[in-house]
């Protein structure tokens, strides 16, 4: 079961809201698809997104996919953990392998998001 | 069919199996409207014929010829050991080391042969390498686009012609690609015009992501390159060397000097001229790019055993994974040619491959007096290693009745820059450690006659 | 195979002692440098290794023996064609009369070569039923961005530059994006249809005023031959738009069908593949392009001509201004078409076709072999390769294609192709070819049949192979974590190395 304090996209993306900042990463179910992660290109604090955006990169050693923007807002900072760690995103995909934190600019956004249930259906619909 | 091992049999157990009579069943799916019936092709040959053939082809090109040519491709002696080793299956014949653990011998060598141009260049990271000279200059100058997020790179004109017509074609769409001029008259005359790169590098909202020169010169000449690389870096562009392998046994490497990229042709290593190809585009760079540089990287791990072994690696930039958002399309790599690289710096060793290039330099130095002293003197006054250009009143001409004589001498600087009129009476001549003193003989006399005896009129 | 940790090498680094080889060069005179102002000059010379030629040479053969090779077995590989690299073409690239030729030699001195050249570019006009070729790309994916920039240049001459799309099937090789990016077009993806051919719908819809070009390879990657290409190709025509084919399967249809007769824009040829040139380990290769009258006029420079005196002579600079340029130094790979010229005259035009025959009997073979204990999803006759699925195998007892493919190597086979074309689960893309004998194919079918059986009786064998070759799977996490690519004697702490 996907942590239950968390919102999710369907591109396998986790937001967790704590006032107006949200950190955002991916799920076990993304990292164990990707395989061993090698590497994670994640943007400059200060840098705006718009909701769907590519915010960064994820490489395993046989695969690699964009990250997506779950909702609009400006980047705080990057996790630097990652850079020599990469590995944080199979082993603690919602604590310690999280990517982005990112000031939130619309609030309303968070609607359009999956809740755990619904992200467990479309993980289980395959 | 000369390497089929099917009988007539063999095919029928096959088709028998398939419960067809014919192999023309397996083709129905083709739409009649759009069968071919046959191939127009000469008949086959037998090998005994075919070999008689190809050795007449052969032998209607001439080698025999005393020759100065370099210009990019330059003669030297390749010791039998490096072909004999390349004439092994288990080298030639095997595929790209996908399967790391039947490929250690492919994945050892090209290690080897990063490592081995890592000591050369001087840079840390050493990719797999490209097609040749040419296609690692393009890809560095994209690579410089890549990590400066700019559309501007500047060339300089001392870099190889086709280097730069090239990085033009891979540059057709959206990306601007400027020329730096070279010094016309003085000192250094044929060098690049670091006032005009200067004033280039400052042009506003022209932002510039890279810059890019050749040591030696195409014209031979010796370029100030950590002055080169200083200006690019003061205005936030990076330095792309483009660099001929045996020299830097002798001269300077780029990441002594401060160049980020380090691009080349590694044919002089020991592979043969072959008109053309295939050749060893080298594309080397820093521990910071290592993400941006296109192309195999192979690395060191371990296997499960904890044996040490080597492994194709950060493959996901590559084209099979990356797919439209590669960094390049590349998916060969000149393995084979990174392989007979390695085995002539093995074979050579540091020492001879010093000597090789200050041999070359010594050759030169004759070379150049023997012109001199029968009336063709240097076109530019600059330090040079092996190459130069040398003045010569109707180069062309005087070109075409040496050959006459069994001399090529070298290129006719008009034919491959023929915007430019200060080289229109060059030859572009070369010494390596192959050239002899004879056949510097030969040239000058056979020069020295011409030049005294002007020929009025006799066109060929 | 080997016995695992066998004869395993040292580095060269690790050989090199100071003092030890020499003997090649003469030595030059001490003041040869001296006009090479100190500046430029080297002040550290670099630290290659020092080796006698006896140590040079064992080691090589040594690491050599750590290969797996189309001379010492079988590669099954889908997409690649390993077939048999015939021995007269090293020998004939090898002739001084090719090997010494300088590329900028005149053009008067190299008419052997020159002549060779057209002679091979009408030989390859003819295959694809295009009248003209390029030999000038060094590979495959250097032809299709040059096919791919010809397509470009033509659409602006013609005042429709705007056309910024090309389309793929879902199922293309990778280069094929990765080209059209390069050329700076944004690629659609098109899915398959369900038999595995391109949706032909899918391509109605998609194709329109911004189409620049559709790539399309045929036979698919899937080893099964367009049938809807007629229709295919007339909507791409329709839309204004041009067909581009990649020719990596080529080997299944020379003789049969000729993608510029059937009304291909243009292709590319891998020699590598289907004209038997080696592969060397991962290249070097060469990528011709075949063209349609209409793109002739943007084909690289410089093209070989004939002239009425029955010479030959290279294009002069600027002699055609409407070519897309240069795509790379000098003339081409020409070492390599040498040995593709070799094996296309070896063969004539029925030797060539009796090697597509060869090779799709082969493969209908094969498949029919391993149908009774893999997938096989497309389950009608291919052409020269077919894809066989591990997936229910998968589902049963969880033994994976890969798993299945590094078993294989304990067989003593090259594995497969595997999960490539992407839209196959657990798949395997086979390619027998026309040189493999049915003993060796049958062999090949037995050992992956006892592979699926030995997946449900001990899937350990399987999931922790290959227990007999040089090396066992290798860490690639670590090695892309922390990439180590070169060799540093004094850092870190290395692995002993064997002695």
């Amino acid at each position: 079961m996907v942590p239950t304090d968390l919102r999710y996209t369907t591109d396998h993306e986790w937001v967790r809201v704590e006032g107006d900042v949200a950190t955002v990463g991916i799920t076990a179910y993304a990292a164990e698809q990707l395989g061993d992660i090698v590497f994670v290109e994640l943007p400059d604090p200060g840098r705006a997104l718009e909701q769907a955006a590519t915010f960064g990169v994820v490489e395993s050693v046989k695969a690699v996919s964009d990250l997506y923007a779950p909702i609009a807002g400006e980047v705080i900072e990057g996790n630097a953990d990652l850079g020599a760690s990469p590995e944080l995103v199979n082993s603690d995909p919602y604590g310690g392998g999280w990517m982005i934190r990112m000031r939130l600019s619309d609030r309303a956004q968070l609607d359009g998001l999956l809740d755990p249930d619904a992200y467990e259906a479309l993980v289980a619909a395959g | 069919m000369p390497y089929g091992p099917h009988t007539a049999d063999d095919r029928e157990r096959m088709l028998a199996a398939l419960g067809l009579t014919s192999v023309d069943q397996l083709f129905d799916d083709i739409p009649v409207a759009l069968r071919a019936s046959h191939l127009d092709l000469p008949d086959p040959e037998p090998e005994l014929e075919l070999a008689a053939r190809l050795r007449a082809l052969a032998a209607r090109n001439r080698t025999d010829l005393a020759s100065f040519l370099g210009a990019g491709v330059y003669r030297h002696w390749s010791p039998p050991a490096v072909d004999q080793m390349l004439l092994r299956g288990e080298w030639y014949t095997a595929y790209t080391p996908y399967q790391p653990e039947i490929s250690q011998g492919t994945l050892q060598s090209i290690y080897e042969y990063e490592s081995l141009l890592a000591e050369l260049v001087d840079l840390d990271v050493v990719s797999a390498s490209h097609y040749d000279g040419a296609a690692a200059t393009a890809e560095a100058a994209l690579m410089t686009c890549r990590a400066t997020r700019r559309e501007r790179v500047l060339i300089s004109r001392g870099v190889h012609p086709h280097y730069r017509e090239t990085t033009t074609t891979y540059f057709e769409g959206g990306l601007e690609l400027d020329e730096i001029p070279l010094i016309v008259d003085g000192d250094a005359a044929g060098t690049t015009d670091l006032a005009a790169l200067e004033r280039m590098l400052a042009e506003p909202g022209r932002p510039v992501a890279g810059v890019i020169a050749a040591q030696p010169d195409f014209l031979g000449l010796l370029e100030p390159m950590p002055e080169i690389g200083r200006l690019a870096h003061a205005a936030g562009a990076l330095f792309v060397a483009v660099v001929e392998p045996v020299s830097l046994a002798v001269l300077e490497p780029p990441g002594a000097y401060g160049a980020d990229i380090a691009a080349g042709e590694g044919q002089p290593l020991g592979i043969a001229p072959q008109y053309g190809g295939p050749y060893l585009g080298i594309l080397a760079t820093t521990d910071a790019l290592v993400r941006q540089i296109p192309g195999r990287l192979v690395g060191l791990t371990s296997d499960l055993d904890g044996r040490r072994a080597f492994v194709m690696t950060m493959r996901a930039r590559e084209q099979d994974i990356r797919r439209d958002k590669a960094a390049s399309n590349i998916c060969t790599n000149q393995a084979l040619l990174a392989l007979a690289a390695s085995i002539y710096l093995a074979t050579i060793g540091p020492h001879g491959l010093r000597d090789v290039a200050a041999l070359g330099a010594s050759r030169a130095t004759e070379l150049e007096a023997a012109l001199a002293a029968v009336g063709a003197g240097r076109l530019h006054p600059g330090p040079y290693l092996n190459e130069f250009a040398v003045r010569v009143p109707d180069a062309r001409s005087v070109h075409r009745r040496l050959l006459d004589a069994g001399v090529l001498a070298g290129l006719v600087l008009a034919d491959a820059e023929p915007g430019d009129p200060t080289l229109s009476d060059g030859l572009l001549v070369c010494a390596t450690e192959v050239t002899t003193s004879d056949e510097i003989a030969r040239f000058a006399t056979a020069l020295g006659a011409i030049l005294a005896a002007p020929v009025a009129g006799a066109a060929r | 195979m080997s016995v695992t940790g066998e004869r395993l090498q040292p580095t060269l680094f690790e050989l090199s002692r100071p003092g030890r080889g020499g003997g090649k060069i003469p030595h030059p005179p001490k003041d040869a440098l001296d006009r090479i102002p100190a500046g430029a000059r080297r002040t550290m010379p670099p630290a290659l290794p020092e080796m006698n030629e006896p140590d040079v040479v064992r080691h090589y053969v040594n690491l050599s023996q750590l290969n797996y090779s189309v001379d010492s077995g079988f590669y099954p590989l889908g997409s690649c064609t390993m077939k048999f690299n015939p021995k007269l073409n090293e020998w004939a690239a090898r002739l001084r009369g090719f090997a010494e030729l300088h590329p900028m030699a005149p053009d008067e001195t190299a008419q052997g070569t020159l002549q060779l050249l057209w002679e091979l570019e009408r030989a390859l006009a003819e295959i694809s039923g295009m009248p003209a070729v390029t030999l000038q790309p060094a590979a495959g994916a250097q032809g299709e961005l040059t096919g791919v920039l010809m397509i470009r240049a033509h659409h602006r001459a013609r005042g429709e530059g705007h056309r910024d799309e090309v389309l793929v099937p879902d199922s293309s090789h990778g280069t094929n994006p990765a080209t059209a990016s390069m050329a700076g077009y944004r690629t659609i993806t098109i899915p398959s249809a369900p038999d595995g051919g391109v949706d032909l719908e899918a391509f109605r819809a998609a194709l329109g005023p911004r189409t620049a070009a559709v790539m399309i390879t045929n036979p698919s990657t899937l080893g099964l031959f367009e049938a809807r290409i007629g229709e295919l190709l007339e909507a791409v025509h329709a839309a204004g738009a041009l067909a581009y084919m990649d020719g990596a399967n080529l080997n299944a249809i020379l003789g049969r069908f000729k993608p510029g007769e059937a009304g291909f824009d243009v292709m590319h040829f891998n020699v590598h593949k289907t004209f038997s040139t080696p592969h060397g380990g991962g290249g070097p290769g060469a990528g011709p392009v075949g063209v349609g009258a209409a793109l002739i006029p943007y084909l690289p420079e410089p093209r070989v001509l004939r002239e009425d005196d029955g010479s030959f002579r290279l294009e002069r600079q600027g002699e055609r201004p409407t070519s897309i340029g240069r795509m790379r130094s000098f003339v081409g790979n020409t070492g390599v078409l040498v040995r593709a010229y070799a094996y296309i005259r070896a063969h004539g035009g029925s030797g060539l076709r009796e090697v597509s025959d060869d090779a799709v009997l082969a493969a209908n073979y094969l498949k029919h072999r391993l149908a009774e204990a893999y997938d096989i999803p497309y389950d009608r006759a291919c052409k020269h390769e077919f894809v066989a699925s591990a997936a229910t195998i998968k589902h049963r007892t969880g033994v994976r294609t890969l798993d299945i493919a590094k078993r294989l190597i304990d067989y003593g086979y090259h594995p497969p192709t595997i999960y490539f074309p992407l839209i196959v689960e657990e798949g395997m893309l086979i390619e027998p070819t026309e040189t493999e004998s049915v003993d060796t194919i049958d062999a090949f079918a037995d050992a992956l049949i006892a592979i699926a059986a030995e997946a449900s009786a001990r899937p350990d064998l399987v999931t922790g192979a290959p227990h007999t070759a040089p090396v066992r799977r290798l860490d690639e996490a670590t090695a892309a974590r922390q990439p180590n690519l070169r060799w540093r004697p004094m850092s870190g702490v290395e692995t002993p190395c064997p002695d």
